[in-house]
């Protein structure tokens, strides 16, 4: 029988011909990731366990984005202790403020993943980088530990759904809606413990960054990873960034799904997940005045150029309503010096918005745009749970750079056509 | 190995940053965590909460962020065993990971209620409800995860 995509990459990191759904097995891996609050309880428990060595400098990355630039006298010690490990182990790529950016978005920017990588990180939003065709995956501290010192961890080999996409997206739709509505209709449980494969005519249509944000919502899903067939997209997207050579995976004819899916962009509609889960998923013909404080424009899910750029669209000679704070937070220096370049970020500081240095910051409640009791929040973000951006009182719809920059202009959800 | 305690019951979709609130991951002391465990869906939980508790909830338990911070603050509130439907993957890895029982049970999850006193016995995978006088069979773990749990966690397991 057939296997797919995820489950061949597992095969060749396990040195195995062939891997079954269920099979418990011992893979190798390319690339173990963590950033500030997941590290530190991987050193501890690194050191905990008596080990005294790494299994490879060059493939540990640690990134200092979620409490930095350090939030508070806590935050700073945390990154402290990730600063000496990877000092002390030679870490080759350790980012910290200055060069850090939103992790899911710098290390596809930087090159570090490729086609037919296996990548753990401590951190759920890992599975961004099956957008490359690699197999990559949330895990915990724990296991962070044990691959930055073993260089392997054991996997559960998932079964699949399928999603065949065909189409193009209608203006103003984005990669966004459709993901929210993937999980709208699965639910936030619908792909729990599987692979989201990716794949059909319409993927040509859907650029490196719309794959990024799709793949980074796997998890909302419930999903293992999300992972999207290797084309010529994803051969332009790596031209420049890695000299790497990378296999193509390439998911088996027939090779077996628990389910499939079509999904038509062209049938794409603005979409905004209520409060508190990402599966409360609305299309506008079922919004109604939703009056909010706060509009956030960044996160691993939408914080990149084309986003930027996407609200600027909207903002462009327009102003923010005086009732919303509206912050835009780029994903890395590259894509902030872009935007400088470019101009979008006089447009945002004209339409009355904060443009902050790179952060995960409020999207977790962190810091930089915690919301207070009772207040409401649009956010091109990935998780509305309660608390999820300040008070357990608050509120969190998710949406497109779009629609988020329209609510900004109307201070109340919006979609562009409604402020164009 | 067995487990007996008192019961805290929550519905469908308890995630991570209900379980413990990311405002508080400025530091990785689970002691300190545990004190914050669930406050934002159950106040009291921090103060109510007995050494030997049981947790039981319905479907996708754990959901959201990796952060292992989530588990080891269950752990170290003194909950002994989480009983669900099903848990989202993340934390089913990270609680075998760290040594704390998880068992997926729907009829558990479904009839035990709060207050209930259950007892777990790990080996058979039967959960026995001593205030109600039922006992519902779960899903036993495979044996390759079973030697992880009995190591208290997969850093132990290597070791051996």
């Amino acid at each position: 029988m057939g296997m797919t995509m995820t489950q061949k990459i597992l095969a060749a990191h396990a040195g195995l011909d062939e891997v079954k759904a269920g099979q418990l097995i011992m893979a190798d891996l390319d690339l173990v990731l963590g950033n500030d609050v997941t590290t530190p309880v991987a050193i501890n428990e690194f050191n905990k366990a008596g080990f005294t060595d790494i299994f490879n400098k060059d493939k540990i990355t640690m990134v200092m984005d979620h409490f930095t630039p350090n939030k508070d006298i806590k935050a700073a010690q945390q990154c402290k202790q990730c600063r000496e490990f990877a000092s002390k182990y030679d870490i080759t790529h350790y980012y910290d403020v200055g060069d850090v950016g939103i992790e899911h978005a710098l290390l596809p920017e930087k090159g570090l993943v490729v086609p037919g990588d296996a990548v753990i990180g401590a951190d759920s939003h890992t599975c961004t980088y099956g957008a490359l065709g690699a197999f990559s995956t949330g895990v915990g501290s724990t296991d962070m530990c044990a691959g930055m010192a073993a260089g392997k961890t054991w996997f559960r080999v998932p079964s699949a759904i399928k999603f065949n996409i065909v189409g193009k997206l209608p203006r103003y739709s984005a990669a966004k809606d459709v993901i929210l509505h993937i999980i709208g209709m699965i639910g936030v449980d619908g792909a729990l413990y599987r692979s989201m494969e990716f794949s059909g005519e319409g993927l040509k249509n859907l650029t490196m960054e719309d794959r990024l944000c799709m793949a980074n919502m796997a998890i909302e899903a419930g999903a293992k990873n999300g992972i999207f067939a290797v084309d010529e997209v994803t051969k332009e997207y790596l031209k420049g960034r890695t000299d790497r050579e990378y296999k193509v995976f390439e998911a088996d004819a027939d090779a077996e799904y628990d389910e499939e899916y079509t999904i038509d962009l062209s049938e794409i509609k603005p979409t905004v997940a209520f409060p508190h889960l990402p599966e409360n998923a609305r299309t506008f013909d079922d919004i109604p005045e939703v009056k909010i404080d706060q509009v956030v424009i960044g996160s691993c899910t939408n914080g990149r150029i084309e986003d930027l750029r996407a609200a600027a669209e909207i903002l462009k000679d327009k102003k923010v309503a005086d009732h919303v704070r509206c912050i835009v937070i780029p994903a890395t220096q590259n894509i902030y010096m872009t935007a400088m370049k470019e101009g979008l970020l006089e447009i945002f500081i004209n339409a009355g918005c904060a443009v902050s240095t790179p952060t995960c910051g409020p999207c977790l409640g962190g810091h930089m745009g915690i919301l207070a009791a009772g207040e409401r929040a649009v956010a091109t973000t990935n998780r509305n749970f309660v608390g999820r951006m300040g008070h357990p009182e608050s509120e969190v719809y998710l949406a497109s750079p779009y629609v988020a920059a329209a609510s900004a202009v109307a201070g109340k959800i919006a979609q562009p056509s409604d402020v164009m | 190995m067995k487990a007996c305690g008192k019961v805290h019951k929550y519905g469908d979709n308890v995630d991570t940053d209900v379980i413990i609130p990311a405002r508080y991951l400025n530091t990785a002391n689970m002691e300190e965590l545990a004190q914050h465990c669930m406050e934002d869906i159950d106040i009291d939980f921090a103060k109510n909460v007995q050494k030997g508790d049981i947790m039981v909830a319905k479907a996708n338990f754990g959901c959201g962020s990796s952060r292992e911070h989530a588990p080891a603050s269950i752990k170290a509130s003194g909950i002994s065993c989480v009983i669900a439907k099903s848990f989202a993957r993340i934390f089913y890895r990270n609680a075998i990971n760290i040594g704390l029982p998880i068992i997926e049970c729907d009829e558990a999850a479904e009839k035990i209620e709060k207050g209930d006193e259950v007892e777990i016995d790990f080996d058979t995978g039967v959960i026995t409800n001593k205030t109600k006088g039922e006992s519902y069979q779960g899903q036993s773990f495979p044996e390759f995860l079973i030697k992880i749990i009995n190591s208290n966690g997969l850093l132990n397991s290597l070791k051996e």
